[in-house]
């Protein structure tokens, strides 16, 4: 990554570049979620493509990132209202505020997932059974009409926190693939065991109760200017404020301390321990946190989609949300987003490819892992002050 | 609870351990050689057995019905396949992640037993559905005081029990074998010493795949089924199994293969009122296992450079 640091420009860099992005990037989004022939969903990929290729040959990339982190808190900021747009754009139709929300909700987990691998160098190959752990809190509290809601979301996150207490002991114990072992087979387990429990609906799976706030039920399409809604866009926004929160908190994470001792663990954890960092309680801090992230989105995705089932959080499913953090580039948040995207939108825009879902995607990452192994969308080089370039 | 049945127990522990066995000795070969995970495994096991599958189908098609002569080619030809597969896994896609983090090659893999078993699902005809494997072992059984004990279940246990001594004699009895066991005790002695690198790590992937392949067909025979998806629960088992054993040895692998079907078994006898559990609960063993010996039961003996 330390070419990334050369490459920075000397000057900071003006709003234009950035600001164009999420212009070209949120049209792009709007287009792509209406686009409802396959020929218009291919046009769009090989316009992307195209406007990639011409972006790296003319040198564009280090420009929007230089303006990017120039003007960090802005352009997040403006990512969230062209996020917003989008949403308003969309806000009569279903299907494409569903998929919008999912791609938030997976971006969400990939933000967790990214604790773990990206920063601290932890493997969990059990993402989508505190995913899962989540959005069955969600389904039994919901029974309880006198809880609110808003508790039951994050009931999740602390319920696949606990869930993973019981594996702190043997995670922080063991190393590499040792502790892959550990957490694959909690997945196994973890979905075997909501198969053949008769409380926790068996393979059946449960009905989930829908979100609701004091006044504001999320099952009805809200009515605007005299227009209803779709009802998804109670979702779309809610979890577009979950992920600026959830953006937020993990940026201040790996901004602060906490942050430097995960870096520090995963490059070398004999020499962050001899300088001191407690390399159990770092790699027990990502853990929990990761999968309280997890259990989050989990729950939400439960209200959302109203209905959940053991097959829906297979290890297949953890493989795919690994894929999402490989994808975008380890250590990446928006690496997450783009790849959450590719992976959650395209096998849904393109219902050719929809049964050849899971090969393209393994192959997609295998490629990825041969001839890119820092992701799509790399992880930049760690910025000690906000509104400079390169650590200077 | 009766003799007969603790019998059948017993009987059906060490079948499904020779199985698991058989395929943990290949992640430990594997990791052995070349200090990687090959998640595929399962996946490519599961290949090796369609394959076989797909012989016998020719075989039928071209009238050589005896079920000895069969049994044997579909066993060479499946072998044989997957250990060209294992070897051109290892050639193209191992090797080329050798200096990239271990999580890279484990994923690599992980996302090949995917690739693999997509393809299979979605190219071989029809091939979403279990098949139906030919039984091709006599259907003989002996009746010993309320224990049927299957002649077939005997054979299978027979031949894959001869085959780990067999593949245990290679490692330490050969030129190959000696071989295999320098490049997994330092790669780059083994080099300046003139054993070629690459052969070895090819011929190690070939003997894991192709024993592999074995405890497919077996699988096959003993479940009369064979579907697209066995490969990805017997891959984690065997993983499991290796990983329990301790990794980069023969009998950690197949001590793990056994605790592991041993779990299972004593999981369905104690649970009886709830046997589906045995799966969780032998999962939940492994990971207290892990916690108590995290680097296995029989440990590497390496040491950690700083």
């Amino acid at each position: 990554m330390s070419d990334i640091a050369i490459d920075a420009p000397a000057r900071p860099k003006g709003l234009l570049p950035g600001a164009a992005t999420i212009l070209a990037v949120s049209v792009y989004g709007w287009a792509l979620l209406t686009a409802e022939e396959d020929w218009q969903v291919i046009g769009l990929l090989v316009l992307a493509a195209a406007v990639g290729l011409v972006g790296k040959l003319a040198g564009l990339g280090p420009k929007v990132l230089a303006s990017w982190s120039s003007n960090e808190a802005t352009m997040n900021g403006g990512a969230v209202l062209g996020l917003l747009a989008v949403i308003f754009a969309l806000s009569t139709q279903h299907f494409p505020l569903l998929m919008l929300t999912t791609t938030l909700l997976y971006f969400i987990a990939s933000l967790g997932l990214n604790i773990q691998f990206g920063y601290t160098g932890m493997v969990n190959f059990a993402g989508a059974a505190f995913f899962g752990a989540g959005a069955y809190t969600a389904a039994v509290l919901g029974g309880y009409a006198w809880i609110p809601p808003l508790l039951t979301i994050l009931a999740g996150g602390v319920v696949a926190m606990v869930l993973s207490l019981l594996l702190v002991y043997p995670i922080v114990r063991t190393t590499g693939h040792y502790a892959a072992v550990v957490t694959i087979a909690f997945g196994v387990l973890f979905k075997t065991f909501l198969e053949v429990n008769e409380i926790l609906g068996g393979p059946q799976g449960l009905m989930v109760e829908s979100m609701k706030l004091p006044g504001w039920d999320f099952n009805n399409g809200p009515v605007l200017f005299g227009v209803e809604m779709s009802f998804y866009l109670n979702y779309a926004l809610f979890a577009t404020a979950l992920v600026a929160l959830i953006f937020c908190l993990v940026r201040r994470l790996e901004r602060s301390w906490l942050g430097l001792h995960m870096d520090a663990v995963r490059l070398d954890e004999t020499a962050a321990a001899c300088f001191g960092i407690s390399v159990h309680r770092t790699k027990i801090l990502a853990f929990l946190s990761g999968n309280f992230i997890l259990g989050i989105a989990g729950a939400l995705y439960g209200m959302m989609i109203s209905f959940i089932a053991p097959a829906s959080f297979t290890f297949s499913d953890s493989l795919l949300m690994v894929s999402i953090v490989l994808l975008g580039g380890m250590g990446s948040p928006w690496g997450g987003a783009l790849a959450a995207a590719i992976v959650v939108l395209l096998p849904e825009k393109l219902q050719v490819l929809q049964e050849y879902r899971f090969l393209l995607f393994s192959v997609l990452v295998m490629l990825v892992l041969l001839f890119r192994p820092d992701g799509l969308l790399p992880r930049q080089i760690r910025n000690y002050f906000p509104g400079r370039e390169g650590g200077k | 609870m009766d003799l007969g049945l603790i019998a059948q127990y017993l009987a059906n522990g060490i079948m499904l351990g020779t199985m698991y066995a058989l395929v943990a000795v290949g992640f430990t070969l594997f990791f052995g050689v070349l200090d990687v995970i090959k998640f595929s495994h399962g996946d490519v096991l599961m290949l090796g057995t369609f394959a076989g599958f797909t012989v016998w189908l020719g075989l039928q098609a071209a009238g050589i019905v005896n079920p000895w002569l069969q049994l044997v080619i579909i066993l060479i030809a499946s072998m044989a396949f997957t250990a060209a597969i294992g070897a051109m896994i290892a050639k193209w896609l191992v090797l080329p992640l050798k200096k990239a983090p271990p999580l890279n090659t484990l994923l690599l893999t992980l996302m090949l037993g995917t690739a693999i078993r997509e393809a299979v699902r979605l190219f071989y005809p029809n091939g979403s559905n279990p098949k139906a494997f030919p039984a091709l072992l006599p259907s003989a059984s002996i009746d010993l005081g309320g224990f049927l004990l299957r002649a077939d279940s005997v054979i299978l246990v027979a031949a894959g029990l001869s085959l780990i001594a067999g593949l245990n004699l290679v490692l330490n009895r050969t030129r190959l074998g000696l071989a295999i066991r320098a490049v997994a005790q330092d790669e780059e002695t083994a080099r300046t010493m003139g054993i070629n690198y690459m052969l070895v790590v090819l011929a190690t992937f070939a003997i894991g795949s192709g024993v592999a392949a074995f405890a497919g067909i077996m699988n096959g025979l003993y479940y009369s089924e064979i579907n697209f998806g066995m490969g990805l629960l017997l891959g984690l088992i065997g993983f499991s199994a290796a990983i329990v054993g301790g990794l980069g040895n023969l009998y950690g692998a197949i001590l793990g293969g056994f605790i592991f079907a041993g779990l299972q078994v004593v999981g369905a006898a104690l649970l009886p009122f709830a046997s589906a559990y045995k799966d969780v609960f032998a999962f939940a063993v492994v990971i207290a296992i892990m916690a108590w010996k995290p680097t296995g039961l029989i440990p590497e003996r390496t040491s950690d450079r700083v």
